[in-house]
């Protein structure tokens, strides 16, 4: 059970996501939603390069060599640098979308989805 | 010569310093930045078509990055590192982005000449290219995860490119949200992947995979991403939105992204999990996926009277013959009867001219727009006498994408039909009905739009280099409807060959 | 926004050194520990963040969007140069490995105390990646402020 906790809070942090993804008409919420969808998926990445007992891969002074897998951890990071990216992109279009319309409601407007 | 054998990193790379070279570029002169661009375009353009040619000859070729072979260190198994694998198919659709993406780009540098902001434009556009170039090219999961992201990223900020259009706001909003669900889906199926083989790479994965529950899920989410980038049906509703708001050569560029997914998604269920899943039921619901596409396309394009909306719904249709014939092929895969190669070859026919006659429809609406500055087709009406080069052209695209007897659309369409309906019969039928819909929908909107009396007295000339990029689009849609057996025996046939024996796939890598 | 009081202002000067030294050290070893590129980079666009903050409106003076956006292509540029300077062997070769030069010391596989002259390449895209990140991050918090205020802009990226 406590082995498998990390991956429990996974499925909460998705379910959470996909709930603020599919209910919410806050744009700013959608976009919440869709970055909080993304942690759990790279939460997930990084569970799954855990050893038991590993420490973090870097040799300089590493006190002993069972390393977790750096593999994960470099995908993490490039996931996170293209969340990153599509969360300023997504902020700046309802930037813009409240200069135009003065309103951030998906329903006002047919922006469903 | 050394480059030679850097072919096919090239595609990605010159797109890639071309686009990081244009703001530079631009600072010093705009004459500069655009011969660049050409430049760089053409030089890929020839580097593409002597890689098909390559590949056609001496096989599958596999690029390595840091290291000369695939599996070079390795003390377990197969290591984690970024290949690019090349077949016929994936030259193929290759050749087809490259080709579209340069005539675009030719268009665009009369289309857009007064817009502000143009380095940006030319840059995210050339990233988009790099984008779909490396869909294309790659042979390893994660790097399509990042290629896909790429295409999303720059191609919603060339959605919003008319920022003070409300809609296009929108729209681009809309589909950033779309498509990084998609890329999600992608990210979590990459990750599940990973669990179970510590691979990345597609070749190897297909080579060691089993059939466990999670790579069920697998397939699905994978195939849930790729259907929504390609705006088949259930996820359709991105598609007219963006496609009504884009600038012409944008819109003609995401066309060919979307092709490039429903591309990676035949791969990923041909090649990676071909041999292990369920493919009558898979092949079942991409035809069914397939005709429901066509039957919405052309029902929903019936009401529209925006030209670039209506087009989109008719993109919505094409894609659904792509599926309807790759699908029904996947249903007896891998025992496939002759029939099924035949509706295999006749999606993969389909994909080429799809991409041909709805950027040559698009551009010209995308001329109409330029020189009348209306895209209501009831605001127009005459525009044969003013212009009647634009009115053969769209002609040309009309029937060919409603499939009429001498251009391309007639061609690939024929094969589709003619094997599906040993399949199934009522999926012809509603085929057949949808493209004789087509035809009238473009029936109406050519008579509205060029025929009557002439409505508006001040319109502009249409510069001759746009005109000559529809020129080159029509000649190689007669061209190919003229001598289907040429490219049908050249091209198709080997990258259906490609596509339907996966172990030479794998083979080339391990 | 209004300017904050002197105390914030003085200190948000004075930390821009121990800010852009702090990025500059993440960069530099990135070969080595955690971070590099981005993480350094994100570490140096925090100071135009502090600045926005401690001055408000007044921070439009000295923070010019010109130069990030040229810093941010020249740097792009530069990182994929160096990728094509590899091409004798291929993309990305790290061609001045063992090379002997500053960065040219390879090291065996195994725990070691951490020498900074090794890695070959790395340590340079390291840097031109930490240039790039930092740029387009504070392009991203100028236009995002400035933005939001009244002027109609395209995005950063």
């Amino acid at each position: 059970m406590l082995n498998n906790l990390p991956f429990i809070v996974v499925v909460i942090l998705m379910a959470l996501g996909l709930y603020a993804l599919l209910f919410k008409r806050n744009l700013i919420k959608i976009v919440m939603g869709i970055h909080v969808l993304g942690s759990g998926v790279d939460l997930f990445l990084i569970e799954l390069g855990y050893r038991t007992g590993g420490i973090a891969p870097i040799f300089t002074m590493a006190p002993r060599l069972e390393m977790v897998l750096p593999t994960p951890q470099a995908l993490t990071l490039t996931s996170i640098v293209i969340n990153l990216a599509v969360v300023a992109l997504m902020l700046s279009f309802i930037i813009l979308i409240y200069q135009h319309y003065g309103s951030i409601d998906s329903k006002k407007r047919r922006l469903k989805g | 010569m050394i480059l030679l054998e850097h072919v096919p990193l090239l595609l990605i790379a010159i797109p890639l310093l071309t686009a990081f070279a244009t703001p530079v570029l631009g600072k010093v002169n705009s004459f500069l930045r655009n011969f660049w661009i050409i430049t760089a375009l053409i030089s890929t353009e020839l580097m593409g078509i002597w890689l098909g040619h390559d590949v056609l000859k001496n096989g599958i070729r596999v690029y390595t990055l840091g290291a000369k072979l695939p599996g070079l260190t390795s003390p377990v198994g197969f290591p984690i590192r970024i290949i690019l694998e090349v077949d016929a198919m994936n030259a193929f659709i290759a050749m087809i982005v490259i080709s579209i993406a340069l005539i675009s780009f030719i268009y665009c540098m009369r289309f857009m000449e007064w817009s502000r902001n143009l380095d940006k434009f030319y840059t995210l556009l050339l990233l988009l290219l790099t984008g779909m170039m490396g869909l294309t090219l790659t042979g390893d999961f994660f790097n399509m995860f990042v290629f896909f992201e790429i295409v999303s990223i720059s191609s919603a900020g060339l959605i919003a490119f008319y920022v003070h259009r409300g809609e296009a706001l929108e729209a681009a909003f809309k589909y950033m949200v779309i498509s990084s669900i998609g890329a999600l889906m992608v990210l979590f199926a990459v990750g599940l992947l990973y669990a179970q083989y510590n691979l990345l790479n597609m070749a190897a994965i297909a080579d060691s995979i089993q059939n466990s529950f999670v790579d069920k899920v697998v397939v699905a989410l994978l195939l849930s991403a790729f259907l929504l980038k390609a705006g088949s049906v259930p996820v359709h509703m991105w598609k007219p939105d963006v496609y009504g708001e884009a600038p012409v050569p944008v819109v003609v560029l995401l066309i060919t992204s979307s092709l490039v997914s429903l591309f990676i998604l035949f791969r990923i269920t041909f090649t990676v999990f071909g041999l292990i899943i369920d493919t009558a039921l898979l092949g079942w619901i991409l035809a069914v996926l397939g005709i429901l596409s066509i039957f919405l396309g052309v029902t929903m394009a019936l009401i529209q009277s925006n030209l670039k909306r209506l087009i989109g719904y008719s993109a919505i249709a094409e894609i659904g013959y792509v599926l309807l014939g790759l699908g029904s092929g996947l249903i007896g895969f891998p025992s496939l009867s002759e029939f099924g190669v035949k509706a295999i070859s006749g999606g993969i026919f389909h994909i080429m001219n799809d991409a041909l006659d709805l950027s040559l429809l698009f551009l010209v609406v995308g001329t109409i727009i330029h020189i009348t500055g209306k895209r209501d087709m009831n605001q127009l009406g005459g525009l044969a006498r003013h212009q009647p080069s634009l009115a053969l052209l769209f002609l040309i695209g009309m029937s060919a994408i409603s499939g009429l007897p001498p251009f391309n659309g007639f061609a690939s369409k024929l094969m589709i039909y003619e094997s599906v309906y040993r399949f199934n019969p009522f999926l012809t039928i509603v085929g057949v009905l949808g493209s004789i819909v087509m035809l009238a929908i473009f029936v109406k909107v050519f008579v509205v739009t060029f025929l009557g009396i002439p409505r508006r007295k001040d319109i502009k000339e249409v510069p001759e280099s746009m005109l000559a990029m529809m020129g080159i689009l029509a000649l190689f849609i007669i061209v190919i409807g003229l001598f289907p057996n040429l490219f049908v025996d050249n091209l198709i046939t080997p990258a259906c060959q490609a596509l339907i024996h996966p172990e030479k796939y794998v083979e080339a890598v391990l | 926004m209004n300017e904050m009081s002197k105390i914030v202002r003085t200190v948000a000067c004075v930390l821009i050194i121990p800010g852009i030294v702090f990025g500059l050290y993440v960069i530099l070893h990135g070969h080595l520990t955690p971070g590099g590129g981005f993480q350094g980079g994100a570490v140096i666009a925090t100071i135009p963040a502090l600045f926005i903050i401690a001055y408000g409106e007044k921070s439009r003076r000295i923070l010019n969007r010109d130069i990030p956006s040229l810093v941010e292509s020249l740097a792009l540029l530069t990182f994929i140069s160096l990728a094509f300077l590899g091409l004798s062997a291929t993309f990305f070769r790290n061609f001045l490995v063992n090379g002997g030069f500053i960065f040219g010391k390879a090291i065996r596989f195994g725990i070691n105390p951490g020498y900074l002259n090794t890695g070959g390449l790395i340590p340079l895209l390291n840097l031109v990646v930490g240039l790039e990140v930092s740029a387009a991050l504070s392009l991203i918090i100028l236009i995002m402020y400035f933005g939001s205020k009244k002027e109609v802009l395209k995005d950063a990226k």
